[in-house]
């Protein structure tokens, strides 16, 4: 499967007031008992395991249920799903990757799986006039309760180290300073399937949830994301 | 395949052994204190997947020879990734390892499912021994060629090759044992398993002098002699299901037993080598597949070949 999870990189200035967006008119379909979709995302869910077997290391670190971004190291197409399968399942149904819009409304089967399936939430990659504030979509899916994945790098690295974060986390959580931040490292994915990889590989893969943070009064943009960058650095060979 | 009435009485004596290992299990939890906590709860999750075990391999064993292979075939996938997961193969052997999850492994169990004797036994250590590194020569990478070539060959050998005598032993025809080959198998799995269960109960009972300190800091002289005496002797009471006397089954379950041990005592050399304490995580208490299929790899293919070579015409 291809994917592309999203880079959210826009510059805004903090504690913006939140407008409504426009949404895709089936965008929030949540899912209810056993449709069609959910046998999809389940099947997903299988595929993925039967691929990875991938585990899931929760140091100091619940699985709750209040709405929190989990953000992770990004080096391959699996991430999303290897971390996405990882959740226990009553998490996983309220839980949305963040996706390029751009990328994911190209052709029916990937808005299909990007909107029905996996209820991304989208944001703007190119957004040159601000027309819509590109951070609507994550406050208001945090608002509803949802939980959210970010890849704050904004692209696939090579697996061994991380870029610098972008700033859209930061600008999201300065309208909601409640929310929790949870890093998750993603470890071997980038062997499963590294970039421009056709047929991805088996091999056991595992996802380290790392304890939550939340970000500070009058924390400077830059130091935040300094800040959870080591905090998900420091999980790599916890 | 016609499932032997034996088979029948095979599984309804392990699920015997094993509801009263869970009973001594359930005890043991019920006295348990401090430190021994531990090693209680490690043996009860142990046992447990032991009951999955036996109903998935029993299952599969009275649903017949497809079914069989078809779960060897899966075993071997899951063996294969845990041994690839921990071997630094870089980019450049992604064709190599593609053919070798999606081509060879399926093409070996495919030979097995068609019986072809004389290209099951070759056609990893032949054909894959050439292809694969041809391979990840066109690749055009040449850091630690033969390191990263060896470790796929050897990740084949292992967990495909070796794992795949299993089934293999459905293909033999012995005078006076047709129909009934499936219960080798369980000859086969219940003395390796065995001879490794007994090991750890009479090296946790009697163990004091280490006997590999380097490669598996568990194993000791006493219950390395405990679980041979024990497998031999087990091994000779099962003689009714084999086409075996009582004395050719007791020696079948010796160097059974005895290769084994030699092949936990390899795979840990290779554990301790990766610096990891298991292969995986994927049955609980024991580790990954290859902790338990270890014993099985390096004894599937000398008793297969010994029975070969002694019993069929």
């Amino acid at each position: 499967m291809r994917s592309e999870f999203a880079p959210i990189a826009v510059a805004l200035p903090a504690g913006i007031p939140v407008r409504t967006s426009v949404r895709h008119p089936r965008e929030h379909t949540s899912r209810t008992g056993l449709g069609v979709e959910s046998i999809v995302a389940g099947a997903f869910v299988c595929a993925t395991r039967l691929l990875t077997c991938v585990r899931a290391r929760w140091l100091e670190c619940e699985s709750t249920d209040a709405p929190r971004i989990y953000f992770a190291n990004h080096a391959s197409h699996m991430d999303f799903l290897l971390l996405w399968s990882a959740l226990p399942a009553r998490l996983r149904r309220k839980t949305r990757p963040v996706a390029a819009s751009d990328y994911w409304h190209q052709g029916a089967l990937r808005r299909y799986l990007a909107i029905r399936v996996f209820r991304s939430v989208f944001v703007e990659r190119d957004n040159p006039d601000r027309s819509a504030n590109p951070i609507a979509p994550l406050v208001e899916a945090l608002d509803q309760g949802e939980s959210l994945i970010v890849f704050p790098e904004g692209t696939r690295g090579t697996g061994e180290d991380l870029l610098p974060f972008k700033a859209g986390i930061f600008h999201a959580l300065c309208t909601r300073p409640d929310t929790e931040l949870v890093p998750v490292w993603i470890d071997n994915s980038y062997r499963v399937m590294p970039k421009g990889a056709v047929l991805p590989i088996p091999l056991l893969c595992t996802a380290t949830f790392g304890p939550p943070a939340r970000i500070t009064r009058s924390e400077e943009k830059t130091a935040f994301l300094r800040r959870m960058r080591e905090r998900l650095l420091a999980l790599r060979n916890a | 395949m016609n499932v032997p009435r034996d088979a029948y009485f095979v599984v309804a004596a392990l699920a015997g052994v094993l509801i009263v290992s869970s009973l001594v299990g359930l005890l043991l939890h019920r006295h348990a204190t401090g430190e021994t906590r531990a090693t209680v709860n490690n043996l009860n999750s142990r046992i447990l997947a032991w009951w999955v075990i036996v109903i998935v391999v029993g299952g599969a064993s009275l649903a017949g020879r497809n079914v069989l292979i078809l779960l060897f075939a899966l075993v071997s996938f899951f063996a294969l990734r845990e041994f690839i997961t921990l071997a630094p193969t870089r980019r450049a052997d992604r064709g190599a390892l593609v053919a070798s999850f999606c081509l060879i492994l399926p093409a070996q169990y495919g030979l097995i499912w068609i019986g072809w004797y004389s290209l099951f036994t070759i056609f990893i250590p032949v054909y894959a021994f050439l292809i694969l590194p041809i391979l990840a020569a066109l690749s055009a990478d040449t850091n630690n060629f033969l390191a990263r070539s060896a470790d796929m060959l050897w990740g084949l050998m292992v967990s495909v090759y070796c794992i795949s005598y299993v089934p293999a032993l459905l293909t033999l025809e012995i005078p006076g044992f047709q129909h009934r080959t499936v219960l080798l198998i369980a000859f086969l799995l219940i003395v390796v398993q065995s001879s490794d269960v007994l090991q750890y109960v009479s090296g946790k009972l009697l163990g004091r002098h280490k006997i590999a300190p380097e490669l598996s800091p568990s194993k000791t002289v006493e219950g390395f002699v405990g679980g041979m005496v024990c497998a031999t002797l087990l091994g000779a009471s099962l003689w009714r299901i084999t086409p075996f006397s009582w004395r050719q089954a007791a020696s079948m379950a010796l160097v059974i037993s005895l290769s084994g041990f030699l092949g936990g005592l390899v795979m840990s050399a290779i554990k301790r080598d990766r610096d990891v304490k298991d292969w995986g995580h994927s049955i609980k208490g024991h580790g990954g597949m290859l902790d338990r299929l270890d014993s099985i790899c390096f004894s599937a293919p000398i008793f297969f070949h010994l029975t070969r070579y002694f019993f069929t015409p």
